[in-house]
């Protein structure tokens, strides 16, 4: 009869059960409300992001053009070496009055009075100072130009090329602005002529420092950063990896590992500057190293991207399964043999992937470098980590305390630069991190 | 040439295989996790050429046990062992023998399969390699195929052998595992529960091959199932609470053990 009586009693159940408030719509809505704050978060982030690449992109682009004026300069024998004396002292090359033949070659195409000198003055004040170094290493490198007249594109003087940018308001009445309103008009004439154009700004990636925006470039930071980066590399990357692989693997877990690990921890939270001061009082006072090297950053930054790249690693050799330890070691391979066949090469991903954010991170680093002298206004081309150099951060900083309109131009287009190399970075950590986890 | 304890000789001559040798004898074998004891003087002999089972609720320490077999309890933190435990005639928690070369004598299979991210190839070649035990690349090719074929698993996979091992479905992983154990040529195997993650259908080809492999190697393997003890293997043991209960012919143990509790494990009434 019992059997007859339950299906009964359950039936006229459920209808009660269904009316039970178990809280549906309230979960919901918090589920709801906590996906919208999410997309708050992340439109506010985007927003800024957008923001950020939009001041610097819309700044920094013209940078990346540059004002010529090419002209066909003749190269007097008369004006570079008046004694003929070219053979026997190879200093007159070097010393003669270069910017005596732009002043002729402008005059000539202008059609000027070379009499006039406050006229003649504001036309060659068109011509970058800089196309002085460019004729002598002209002339230098190929003696026999003497005497033939042959077509240069020279740069434009800053304020022209701000000008002929756009940037300089010419309603601004004429003793306030930089440029007078006969360099505008001559601005236009060579302009139709052919003879004044904007072309691709080549020199920002070669030019080294200089005090005339338009000879000024990233290329000797860049090289310095280089050097530092490779430097991080070779250092940080086998020591950073080796310290996680013994701390991972075979340290004994006891007092001193564990200081060691909340040390290393906080290592990466220490602020760059202290690293900097680290290394001005080791590499430089008590190692005796020379200021302002490459050398001495890259040693300060590989102190720095150490941590990253040992918290990286250590959480990526964490990350292995361990049946694959165990099916190793139940082969017999030894510790060391399962660590470098199996484990090592399935944490490889996230090693580089944390090698590449830390040299990022320390691609980025400007204060530390500040202590240990980089802050150098470098012309040449460094020929090796010993010699002075400086960082492209540090040019960026450089730059944006300069009160030129072309520096802050030039500032935004160092930074553009400086992000790219960023993406490529992040880009590569992301394409070796998918090759590796192919092998899975 | 074994030599065994007066006990383990007595006790062999009261059980119906008193004819075959013993291959490992664990005498007094505990062992601890830190302060916590998960084995009590255990007096196991696993026989040669013999499918040994352990069985016995979860936590009872049989896997513990078995791991004690290839010191693979070294690789746990605090885990220490006492007693002593004998291959052939080799004391294998003597400071003297090297933890590798017993490994390559007492082999392993998982509860779970675990093929290396390489190829089958480099899978079944990997223990060979590591131990020298082939030279060139036609005794890799052989070594290969033969555990391969040990393994039944041949014929599904000679057409892709440089494919991942890990494409392999859940039945045929775990029998690349015992492939890429064979391939080392163990003396004893130790399986940690092969079958607990496959289907029924792989379980039986995995059962067939446990019972092909034994006329070359000492099998040992803990299960969860007492039909599959009871399949597959001619020895018994029933462990509770890390004290081995009962140990005897498979035959006996599911049809009338000498314990109690052995009995109402069998019969599913704890456990």
């Amino acid at each position: 009869m019992t059997d007859i009586a339950s299906p009964t009693v359950r039936i006229s159940a459920r209808p009660e059960s269904a009316k039970r408030d178990i809280g549906i719509k309230r979960r919901y809505a918090a589920e709801r409300r906590f996906r919208a704050y999410g997309m708050a978060a992340i439109s506010t982030g985007l927003f800024f992001l957008a923001l950020l690449l939009w001041t610097v992109v819309s700044n920094g682009y013209t940078a990346f053009q540059q004002t010529t004026i090419t002209l066909p300069i003749e190269f007097t024998e008369k004006v570079i070496d008046p004694k003929g004396e070219r053979a026997t002292d190879g200093k007159v090359l070097q010393t003669a009055n270069y910017p005596l033949l732009v002043r002729d070659a402008l005059v000539k195409q202008l059609g000027i009075d070379a009499s006039k000198r406050p006229q003649v003055k504001q036309a060659t004040d068109m011509v970058s100072a800089s196309s002085r170094t460019l004729l002598r290493d002209m002339v230098v490198a190929d003696p026999s130009i003497i005497g033939k007249t042959v077509p240069v594109t020279l740069l434009a003087e800053a304020n022209i090329d701000s000008a002929n940018k756009g940037q300089i308001d010419l309603r601004v009445e004429e003793s306030k602005r930089k440029v007078k309103d006969q360099q505008v008009t001559w601005m236009n004439q060579l302009a139709e002529a052919g003879v004044l154009k904007k072309s691709f700004n080549t020199g920002i990636f070669t030019f080294g420092a200089s005090s005339r925006p338009e000879a000024a470039g990233v290329g000797v930071a860049a090289l310095g950063s280089f050097y530092m980066m490779l430097i991080v590399l070779v250092l940080s990357l086998p020591i950073g990896v080796a310290a996680s692989i013994y701390l991972e693997e075979f340290a004994p877990k006891n007092r001193l590992t564990d200081l060691i690990e909340v040390n290393i921890n906080n290592l990466a939270a220490v602020p760059s500057i202290v690293y900097g001061l680290l290394g001005l009082a080791v590499f430089i006072n008590f190692a005796g190293m020379p200021r302002s090297a490459a050398v001495v950053g890259g040693f300060v930054l590989t102190l720095m991207t150490l941590p990253t790249i040992i918290i990286a690693t250590r959480a990526a050799l964490k990350a292995v399964p361990p049946s694959i330890r165990s099916a190793a070691l139940g082969l017999g391979a030894s510790k060391m043999q399962t660590i470098f066949h199996h484990v090592l090469p399935l944490a490889m991903p996230g090693i580089l992937t944390g090698t590449i954010i830390g040299l990022a991170h320390a691609l980025g680093e400007t204060a530390p470098l500040l202590l240990i002298g980089m802050v150098a206004f470098v012309v040449d081309y460094p020929g090796s980590p010993m010699e002075p150099s400086t960082a492209l951060p540090v040019q960026i900083y450089m730059w944006a305390n300069e009160a030129e309109r072309a520096f802050v131009e030039r500032t935004s287009g160092a930074i553009i630069i400086l992000l790219i190399f960023l993406v490529v970075m992040n880009l590569g950590a992301i394409l070796l991190r998918r090759r590796f986890e192919r092998r899975w | 040439m074994n030599i065994m304890s007066e006990a383990a000789v007595e006790k062999a001559l009261d059980q119906k295989m008193n004819t075959v040798p013993f291959k490992m004898i664990g005498k007094d074998v505990s062992v601890y996790y830190g302060e916590k004891r998960a084995l009590f003087d255990v007096n196991l002999n696993i026989r040669e050429n013999t499918v040994t089972a352990l069985i016995g609720p979860s936590g009872c320490g049989k896997s513990t046990f078995l791991r004690t077999l290839n010191r693979m309890n070294d690789t746990i933190e605090n885990c220490r062992v006492t007693g002593k435990i004998t291959l052939d005639e080799d004391d294998i928690y003597d400071p003297t023998i090297d933890v590798v070369e017993l490994r390559a004598r007492v082999g392993m299979v998982f509860q779970k399969p675990n093929p290396f991210p390489k190829s089958i190839y480099d899978n079944v070649a990997y223990g060979p390699r590591i131990h020298g035990l082939a030279r060139t690349k036609a005794d890799f090719d052989e070594v290969v195929e033969t555990s391969l074929h040990k393994a039944g698993l041949w014929n599904e996979v000679k057409d892709r052998l440089h494919e991942p091992g890990t494409g392999l479905s859940g039945g045929q992983q775990q029998r690349l595992c015992i492939a890429r154990a064979v391939a080392v040529s163990p003396e004893v195997i130790l399986m940690d529960e092969p079958c607990s993650a496959l289907d029924p259908i792989a379980t039986a080809k995995v059962e067939e091959l446990i019972h092909e492999l034994r006329t070359n190697f000492t099998i040992v393997i803990v299960t969860h199932s007492m039909q599959q003890a009871a399949r597959v293997s001619q020895r018994t043991a029933m462990f509770h609470l890390g004290n081995l209960v009962e140990e005897n012919d498979t035959d006996k143990m599911f049809t009338n053990p000498d314990d109690q509790r052995t009995q109402d494990y069998i019969m599913g009434r704890f456990g």
